[in-house]
């Protein structure tokens, strides 16, 4: 098991945006992560990657306990992640943003070596011809693919993707969902991502859990969370229209 | 994909202007700027030329060390001069009262400046944007107070070197040439150090601070780290060129040694030349002491020159926010090999 989240629960003052979260992910795998709006994907994201401290529960990277560990630490151990709101280091160039991930991430390369795989990264996301342009000078398809390649270039165990598909028009989304695809097959990291675009999400996962008011109310296969009633009302109220949008 | 082909592995020329390329270029141009100045009073041969190029020399050196914090990493400290004021008094004390070298002095003053940096960072560098700033008033604002109550320190009166002190440096008028080239040959020392903390794996992770904190976090950089770390290299040089001025001006009193707007000036001239640039710090503090010089002998300007100060600096953040060597590898991204 590369991760196991233990009852992870997390409480904003009187709001509960987390409620025992408890799943285990085998290496090699792509994790959906899907719910409506507020459902707390992101906050369990931020409790696995170290931005808050969970309330309740255990967080177990590669048989380590690393509950609250700081964000940089959880970086060095080998997990990465890209920002549902990309987060651009506006004036640097593309390069040296992703130069910044394997510098400091879990290899923590000297500046030559992390610019070589920089370039190669940056190939990999299909992002080259950019290299040299300063990160805030890209539209919003090319910041996520920044943001994808900074987040591998750090050569992680498992990657945390959150919603790097939204904002996208049809064609960048088929690119983006390769690209995702290819980081398992090719590349062999581990993946959890944050979706809404439901037929990609149903697509590239192997398990999926959806998460509704900070509850996991379903695991399983595309098809079986697919197919689950209690899925389907809570995420879309109308089961119709959730077969309809699967069919899409 | 097309593009693909275009990246792919034999790409030879490394693009990455600040990181790799040409770098020494820049520097060279820097380094080749700073000697011309200092070698100018010999051409002149005047002890004014000097004195100019001096407080030009030690401008240099403390807004190359406040581009570490401001520049590189985006922390604003207001009240930076607390370096130059501290390091100033521990070496004068060990100066004149006991009887240290010069040299032991500066090393002496330039430690403490930076011990006094490294435990404000621990507590201070958790505060961001104004918080950050205004604590860094409040320090310098306590560390004069504290020296104008401290008898060992000559208290409110200061302390004086007893003249005979320049005598082991061939006298008076010689002991000033000495110190001129001194403070030259610890400006080229600043400004290479802030050369390679920029071009280092340390300075790309103060670089990301800068632009986000928070990711740069997640991407690994150990933020409270690096930050102490760029805090303590930028009041190493203020506190031994503290030490230099006051061993120069034979007296040292709390007042002019914590001069709060002396802290605002350097923040003007890293603000005019282009902050977390090389050359920037250089070029902001010879138009700044240039423009200083020509308010303080004006009839009209000479009461009202900080004022001045005050208005070029709102100016700049208004309209030149990247100051006038960051416009300049903006406007003509072909400088940005020689210009950094």
């Amino acid at each position: 098991m590369i991760l196991q989240v233990e009852g992870v629960g997390k409480q904003f003052g009187g709001l509960q945006a987390l409620l025992d979260v408890t799943f285990d992910l085998p290496a090699g795998q792509i994790l959906g992560l899907i719910g409506p709006n507020g459902a707390g994907k992101t906050t369990l994201f931020n409790c696995i990657n170290g931005v808050y401290a969970p309330s309740a529960g255990r967080v177990i990277f590669r048989g380590e306990d690393v509950t609250a560990s700081k964000t940089y630490d959880m970086a060095h151990r080998g997990l990465a992640r890209t920002h549902q709101i990309v987060r651009p280091l506006n004036e640097l160039t593309v390069r040296e943003n992703v130069t910044v991930g394997a510098c400091f991430g879990r290899e923590g390369h000297t500046l030559g070596k992390a610019s070589q795989i920089a370039d190669e990264v940056l190939a990999f996301v299909e992002l080259s011809d950019r290299h040299d342009q300063l990160a805030g000078s890209l539209n919003v398809g090319q910041k996520k693919r920044l943001e994808m390649a900074r987040a591998l270039a750090a050569q992680p165990y498992l990657l945390l993707l959150d919603e790097v598909l939204a904002g996208l028009n049809p064609s960048e989304i088929s690119r983006m969902v390769d690209i995702v695809k290819r980081i398992r097959d090719e590349r062999s990291v581990t993946i959890i991502m944050i979706e809404h675009v439901m037929h990609a999400v149903m697509n590239v996962s192997d398990r999926i859990i959806v998460l509704d008011y900070g509850e996991q109310i379903a695991e399983g296969s595309p098809e079986e969370v697919a197919n689950n009633p209690k899925v389907i009302e809570a995420y879309l109220g109308d089961p119709e229209l959730a077969e309809q949008l699967l069919n899409e | 994909m097309s593009e693909n082909k275009v990246a792919a592995p034999a790409k030879k020329l490394r693009f990455m202007p600040q990181l790799a390329g040409r770098p020494y270029l820049g520097l060279s141009l820097t380094l080749a700027v700073i000697v011309i100045m200092i070698l100018w009073p010999l051409v002149t041969g005047k002890d004014i030329t000097r004195e100019t190029v001096f407080t030009i020399l030690l401008s240099v050196t403390l807004a190359s060390s406040l581009n570490i914090l401001l520049g590189y990493t985006g922390y604003v400290s207001f009240g930076h001069v607390v370096f130059f004021g501290l390091g100033g008094y521990v070496g004068f004390y060990l100066l004149a009262i006991q009887g240290w070298s010069l040299w032991m002095a500066m090393l002496a003053g330039g430690l403490s400046s930076a011990l006094l940096a490294y435990l404000l960072g621990r507590a201070i560098l958790r505060l961001r944007g104004a918080y950050f700033a205004l604590a860094t008033i409040g320090i310098n604002e306590a560390m004069r107070a504290f020296i104008n109550n401290f008898k060992p320190f000559g208290g409110p009166i200061g302390m004086t070197l007893n003249f005979q002190v320049y005598r082991d440096y061939g006298g008076a008028s010689q002991a000033l040439w000495m110190v001129f080239y001194t403070m030259g040959a610890l400006t080229l020392l600043a400004v290479t150090v802030s050369f390679f903390v920029r071009t280092s794996k340390f300075g790309l992770g103060l670089l990301a601070i800068r632009e986000d904190e928070d990711a740069a976090e997640v991407m690994g950089v150990v933020a409270p780290k690096a930050k102490t770390w760029a805090y303590v290299l930028s009041a190493i040089f203020p506190g031994i060129i503290g030490v230099l001025f006051f061993f120069k001006n034979g007296s040292i009193e709390p007042a002019p040694a914590f001069r709060l707007h002396f802290s605002i000036e350097t923040i003007v001239m890293v603000m005019l030349g282009g902050q977390g640039t090389v050359l920037g710090p250089v070029v902001g503090s010879g138009l700044y002491q240039g423009i200083r010089g020509y308010l303080l002998t004006s009839a009209i300007f000479k009461n009202i020159q900080l004022a001045v100060a005050g208005g070029l600096l709102l100016l700049i953040v208004l309209f030149v926010p990247d100051g006038v060597i960051g416009w300049l590898r903006h406007r003509f991204p072909f400088l940005r090999r020689v210009l950094q």
